[in-house]
C-alpha cells in the first residue's frame, strides 16, 4: 500500500500538450477517480502512473520513491483495462497467476492467492475456463482478479466498465466498491462517466484540456463547484446556466433574468456577490433539482415563478420539465403528480439557497 | 383505413423486386456451388491426369488408346522410384533443406515481425515496408548475381558454395523470410496493444511477451507462415537448378527433371509418379495444420 504523488506532470506529443503540469496527491488506501471528457488527459495521466507512457516533465512518486524511470513491472502496480486484455490462450487461473508465475512464486502461494481473489470476486467456478467462454462481466472480474492476486501498491483502472451494458455497469460498480472496501489498496480510476466518479470515489479529480479543474469529495464538487466546467460536468441532468444581471434592489441584491423575471438573492449569499454587479457577463447556475413545482408553503430562499413548458419527460419517480428563459432552455425536476403537461404553464419555484453565480468570461464560480 | 389499404396493396408488388432473405441465400448458394465445381474441375484435372499416367506402363502411355483410362494398371513406376537410390537422395535433400529453411525462417521472421510491429524505433515503419519490397524482387533477377557472388566467395576463401545442397539453406530464406515476416507483422498488429501492456505490467520482458503471449495468440499466423515457407522451399526450382548439378546434391523438383528426362526421351510414367510423390508432403502438412489454421484463437482476448 502506498500513496501516489504527481508533481508538475507534463506530457507532450510533438506539438500537442496532452497533460499540462498537473499536481496531485493521492493518500494511502484512497480511491481517487479521474474524470473528464475524452481528450482531457485522464487516461494519459493514468498511463504515466503505470509507466506505459513516458513523462515529458515532472515527477511521479509511488510510496515515496520517484518512479519516472522505473519500468512498469517494477512499479508494483496492477492495471485493469477497458477491453479486459485477458490472455486468450490461458485459462482464468493461468490469467490470474501469470504475473506471479513470472516472478517464480511457489505453487502453493500462487494457488492460495488466486483462490482468495476468486473468492472475493465470486469467480471460483470459472477458474478452468478460457476467456472466450466468459461473459463481459465475468471477464472484467477476471481482469480485476489478475490485479488483486499481485497484491500491488496501487490499482489502476482505465475505464473498466465502459464495455459493459448499462445494467451490468451499475452492478460491477458496486462490486468494485466492495472489493476496494475489502482490499483497501490505493486506487486510481479513470472514467468519463460522472455518475461512476461520484459513486465510487473518495475524491474526484475533474480534468479538462490537460488541466485539473478541481479536486474534491463528490459532495464538494456537487455543492461547491469552482468553475463553470465542473458545475456543468458533475450532476445529471446538467446544471442550468442562464444569462443574468445583478441588481441592487433596496437593501438587497436581485438576479435579473428577463424584464419580467428576477430572483431576490438570499441575504446569506448576498455578501459574496456584492461587488460583482458590473462585472460584465454573468450566468446564474441552478441545478434542475432546485427548480421544482411551487408548493403551498415556500421555504426561505424559494422564489415562485410561472413558466410555459416546452417539453416534459416523465421518468417515473420524477418528471423533467424544459422551458425557455432568456433564450436558454432550462430544466427543472418536478413531482410526477404536479400536473406538468407539454405546452402548458406551470407554477415553479427556484431554490436560490443553492444558486451559483458564474463569471462567463473567466468561467469561475463567484 | 384508406392508407392501410394502400400499404397492404403495395406489398405484393414490392416482393419480387427485393426478394426474401432465404431466396437470396439460395441463389447465392447455387452460384457458389456452380463456381466451386468449375474451380474443382479446373484444378483437379492435372493431378488426376498425373495419377492416371503414373499407373500406366510406358508402352500404354505411348499407345493410341484413351488417355483418361488405365487398361493395365501397374505400380511399377512407384516401385522403381521408391527403390531408386538417387530418387531417395533427392527426397532426403528436399526434406532436410525444407525443414531447416522453415526453422531458420521462423527463427528470424517471428522476432523480426515482433520488433517491427511493436517496438517503435526510428525507421521501423520504413523497414517494415522494405522487408515486403525485398519479397517483390523475383529470383530470376537474383540468381545470376548470387551465382557470381558464390564464385567470388570461392576465389577468396577457397570454400566451395556452388554444387552444394546446403547452400540452399542460405539462399531460400531470402525468399521465405521477407514474406513470412510480412504475414507475422499483420498478425501481431491485430493483437490488441493492451495485451502486451498487461503482460508488461505483469512483469514480462519482451522475450517473455513474445514467447508466452504473442506466439500462442498468433498461432494461426505462425502456421500460415510455416506452410508458406515449407511450400516455397519444397517447390523451389530455379535456385537449385542454377546452384546444384551433381546427382547427389539435387533436390526433388530438379532431380526428377534431370534424371527422368534423358535428352528428348521423357519417362512420363515416372515423371508423373515423382511429381505425385513430391506433392504428398505439402498435402499432408496442409491437411494436418488446416484445423489449427482455421481455429480462431484470438476470440475472447478483448471485448468481442
Amino acid at each position: 500500500m502506498a500513496e501516489v504523488k504527481l508533481r508538475k506532470i507534463i506530457k507532450r506529443y510533438d506539438e500537442v500538450e496532452a497533460v499540462r503540469g498537473i499536481d496531485l496527491d493521492i493518500a494511502d488506501h484512497e480511491f481517487v477517480v479521474l474524470v473528464g471528457p475524452s481528450g482531457c488527459g485522464k487516461s494519459t495521466t493514468l498511463r504515466m502512473i503505470a509507466g506505459l507512457e513516458d513523462i515529458t516533465d515532472g515527477e511521479i512518486m509511488i510510496g515515496g520513491d520517484v518512479v519516472n524511470d522505473v519500468p512498469p513491472k517494477d512499479r508494483d502496480i496492477a492495471m485493469v483495462f477497458q477491453n479486459y486484455a485477458l490472455y486468450p490462450h490461458m485459462t482464468v487461473f493461468q490469467n490470474m497467476s501469470f504475473g506471479l508465475r513470472l516472478k517464480r512464486y511457489p505453487k502453493a502461494e500462487i494457488k492460495k492467492r488466486v483462490d482468495e481473489a476468486a473468492r472475493i470476486l465470486d469467480i471460483k467456478e470459472l477458474l478452468d475456463r478460457k476467456p472466450k467462454q466468459l461473459s463481459g462481466g465475468q471477464r472484467q472480474r477476471v481482469a480485476m482478479g489478475r490485479a488483486i492476486v499481485r497484491n500491488p501498491k496501487v490499482f489502476l483502472f482505465d475505464e473498466p466498465l465502459s464495455n459493459l451494458d448499462a445494467k451490468l455497469r451499475v452492478q460491477m460498480r458496486t462490486e468494485i466498491k466492495k472489493v476496494h472496501q475489502q482490499v483497501r489498496t490505493t486506487t486510481v480510476y479513470v472514467t468519463h462517466d460522472q455518475v461512476e466518479a461520484m459513486t465510487l470515489a473518495d475524491r474526484v479529480v475533474v480534468m479538462n484540456q490537460g488541466n485539473i479543474e478541481q479536486v474534491g469529495t463528490p459532495q464538494q464538487l456537487y455543492h461547491n463547484p469552482r468553475t463553470r466546467f465542473v458545475a456543468g460536468f458533475i450532476g445529471s441532468p446538467a446544471m442550468n446556466f442562464i444569462p443574468c444581471e445583478v441588481e441592487q434592489v433596496g437593501g438587497g441584491l436581485s438576479i435579473r433574468l428577463t424584464n419580467e423575471l428576477a430572483f431576490p438573492v438570499p441575504p446569506a449569499r448576498a455578501a459574496q456577490y456584492q461587488n460583482h454587479g458590473q462585472n460584465g457577463k454573468l450566468l446564474l447556475g441552478l441545478r434542475p433539482e432546485h427548480i421544482t413545482e411551487a408548493g403551498p408553503h415556500l421555504e426561505p430562499g424559494e422564489v415562485p415563478f410561472e413558466a410555459k413548458l416546452d417539453v416534459t419527460e416523465p421518468m417515473g419517480m420524477e418528471t423533467l420539465v424544459y422551458f425557455p428563459v432568456n433564450g436558454t432552455q432550462v430544466c427543472g425536476r418536478v413531482n410526477p403528480n404536479a400536473g406538468a403537461r407539454d405546452g402548458l404553464p406551470l407554477r415553479l419555484a427556484a431554490n436560490l439557497n443553492n444558486m451559483h453565480l458564474i463569471d462567463e468570461t473567466s468561467g469561475r464560480v463567484i | 383505413m384508406a392508407t392501410a389499404d394502400a400499404v397492404t396493396g403495395s406489398r405484393p408488388a414490392a416482393r419480387p423486386r427485393y426478394g426474401s432473405m432465404s431466396r437470396d441465400r439460395r441463389w447465392a448458394l447455387r452460384w457458389s456451388y456452380f463456381f466451386l465445381v468449375l474451380f474443382v474441375i479446373f484444378f483437379l484435372t492435372p493431378p488426376v491426369y498425373m495419377l492416371i499416367t503414373s499407373l500406366k506402363t510406358s508402352a500404354e502411355i505411348s499407345a493410341a488408346t484413351n488417355p483418361w483410362w488405365v487398361y493395365h494398371p501397374t505400380l511399377s513406376n512407384y516401385v522403381e522410384l521408391l527403390t531408386s537410390p538417387s530418387f531417395l537422395t533427392y527426397f532426403r535433400n528436399s526434406a532436410v533443406v525444407s525443414v531447416v529453411v522453415v526453422s531458420l525462417t521462423m527463427l528470424i521472421s517471428v522476432p523480426a515481425a515482433f520488433a517491427l510491429s511493436r517496438m517503435k524505433f526510428w525507421g521501423s515503419a520504413t523497414l517494415a515496408t522494405g522487408v515486403f519490397l525485398t519479397y517483390l524482387i523475383p529470383e530470376t533477377l537474383l540468381f545470376l548475381p548470387l551465382f557470381k557472388m558464390f564464385a567470388t566467395f570461392n576465389e577468396w576463401t577457397d570454400i566451395q558454395l556452388i554444387n552444394r545442397w546446403w547452400v540452399l539453406l542460405f539462399v531460400y530464406p531470402t525468399l521465405t523470410v521477407p514474406f513470412a515476416t510480412w504475414i507475422m507483422i499483420g498478425y501481431f498488429a491485430s493483437i490488441p496493444k493492451e495485451l502486451d501492456e498487461a503482460a508488461l505490467i505483469d512483469g514480462a520482458g519482451w522475450l517473455q511477451t513474445l514467447t508466452k503471449i504473442f506466439i500462442p495468440v498468433a498461432l494461426p499466423g505462425l502456421i500460415a507462415a510455416t506452410i508458406f515457407a515449407f511450400t516455397v522451399s519444397w517447390a523451389q526450382f530455379l535456385y537449385p537448378l542454377a546452384f546444384t548439378t551433381s546427382s547427389d546434391q539435387l533436390v526433388l523438383p530438379v532431380g526428377i527433371i534431370t534424371s527422368l528426362i534423358k535428352g528428348d526421351v521423357f519417362n512420363w510414367g515416372q515423371i508423373m509418379t515423382g511429381a505425385l510423390l513430391g506433392a504428398a508432403p505439402p498435402l499432408i502438412i496442409y491437411a494436418f495444420l488446416m484445423d489449427y489454421y482455421i481455429a480462431g484463437l484470438t476470440a475472447g482476448a478483448t471485448k468481442g
